[in-house]
């Protein structure tokens, strides 16, 4: 599973940060991207919606940064 | 420079006709109506002849209607008196989507013990009427909210069915709709804001007859009680007269207006690659629409489009002062960045439509240049 490290970074950045890194995963493997960019959450699950990914829901970091977890189908 | 004006939604140019009645009223509208002299009885005429076209316009009775500071004090007014009306029961169920005026008075209820009890509403906007009117029969609930048509998207609510089905109070939100579409029947308590139709800052609140409704600010015996302080008057007058000539053209208005719109959204959807254009395109607001544009900075949107003289506004987090995205965005599941509302007057010109409709494609992809999206 790959962590995507978004902290810090507001919207749209954390979907660029997304859309670029799950190119590097195979197909039907996770990817988690941590932001606290309130923004992330509509956005990450809109986009999976926008490019024909699916959208696993949330699993916070350790720090208690939000993670918005994503399978790559394609 | 081209460019036009698409941010009517908040706040559209002074009605000529507006400007006229305040410069009118200024002269002749000055004094306390509340007083027994002459000027204060012209000053009273002026008032009640505003009311009463008010009245007419929104299906009201002329002591129905009352005059506040501004669109969002009314809406404040308007959900906190329905629940100061109601003490036994502190419960009251808004939609997701409803102004943030309405969201933060509900706040304030909460900070005080009372409960807000959202219901949630689909990808285009529109709130679950079974759910809402199931929430509005609960044991302990005071009142309930809901807007006429939703100031962000357009999307317009079953306000008529709703208010046939519940037997509490509802507040109807009609800031965006009063001057371009009919009012719907059955609300119980209504908010409107001449600011949307061309007229001056000034804020309508009507109350029907009947309605336990009282009022939450300090006793003041002016507006019925309803809102305190001596009334702006000149502003009264003049967003009276401003609604009477926007109502008498507002159909010829409307069908242009929803045609723009119409060409608005299948335009941009064609020409915008990655873009989600939001809102019920049928069951909605004639003259306002909202898309939202992936791998795009709302703020660099808007600056670059402001640079080639284009006035929207946006929903994304980054043009907001809280850094949050828009509650109504986040409710629909829908993109928030990226976001643009655009929002047509009444001087709109098909022109304009069509040189911001040339401009957006290449303002879209200079932004998403700078962000290093290309290709993703």
């Amino acid at each position: 599973m790959r962590i995507v490290d978004s902290r810090g970074r507001r919207c749209p950045l954390p979907i660029l940060d997304l859309a670029r890194a799950i190119r590097e995963i195979e197909v039907g493997n996770e990817i988690v991207v941590e932001a606290e960019d309130p923004a992330a959450r509509p956005d990450v699950q809109a986009w999976c919606r926008m490019r024909r990914h699916e959208y696993l829901g949330e699993r916070p970091a350790e720090d208690g940064t939000p993670g918005y977890r994503v399978r790559r189908l394609h | 420079m081209g460019g036009a004006f698409l941010d009517a939604a908040s706040g559209a140019p002074l009605h000529p006709v507006a400007r006229e009645a305040l410069l009118a009223a200024l002269e002749d509208g000055w004094a306390d109506p509340g007083r027994l002299y002459s000027a204060a009885r012209r000053a009273q005429v002026l008032l009640d002849a505003a009311r009463e076209v008010v009245a007419g316009a929104i299906g009201a009775r002329p002591d129905e209607v009352s005059f506040a500071a501004n669109g969002t004090q009314a809406l404040h007014a308007a959900v906190l008196g329905t629940i100061r009306g109601n003490t036994r029961s502190t419960v009251f169920v808004h939609s997701a989507v409803e102004h943030s005026a309405v969201l933060h008075a509900l706040e304030l209820h909460e900070s005080s013990g009372g409960t807000a009890l959202e219901i949630g509403v689909d990808s285009q906007g529109r709130v679950d009427a079974d759910r809402f009117v199931s929430a509005a029969h609960t044991l302990g609930v005071c009142g309930a909210a809901l807007q006429a048509a939703n100031h962000e998207v357009g999307t317009s609510q079953p306000v008529s069915e709703i208010a046939a089905r519940i037997s509490v109070p509802l507040v109807v939100d009609a800031t965006q709709l009063v001057g371009h579409a009919p009012v719907p029947s059955g609300w119980s308590v209504l908010a409107a804001d001449p600011r949307t139709w061309g007229g001056p800052t000034v804020g309508v609140l009507a109350v029907r007859t009947g309605t336990r409704w009282r009022s939450a600010a300090p006793p003041d015996d002016r507006e019925a009680g309803r809102v305190p302080g001596v009334p702006n008057l000149p502003a009264i007058v003049a967003a009276a007269a401003s609604l009477r000539a926007v109502l008498q053209e507002r159909d010829e208005r409307a069908a242009r207006h929803w045609a723009m719109i119409e060409r608005i959204r299948s335009t941009v959807a064609a020409t915008v690659p990655d873009v989600e254009v939001l809102g019920d395109p049928t069951a909605r607001l004639p003259h306002l629409v909202t898309f939202s544009c992936l791998y795009v900075d709302g703020e660099a949107l808007l600056t670059a489009l402001d640079r080639r003289g284009f006035a929207v506004s946006s929903g994304s987090s980054c043009t907001s002062s809280t850094l949050e995205p828009s509650h109504v965005l986040v409710a629909m599941g829908a993109l928030t960045s990226g976001n643009v509302r655009v929002s047509l007057h009444r001087d709109t010109t098909e022109a304009e439509v069509d040189e911001f409709l040339a401009v957006l494609p290449q303002v879209v992809a200079e932004v998403r240049d700078e962000l290093g999206a290309a290709g993703l």
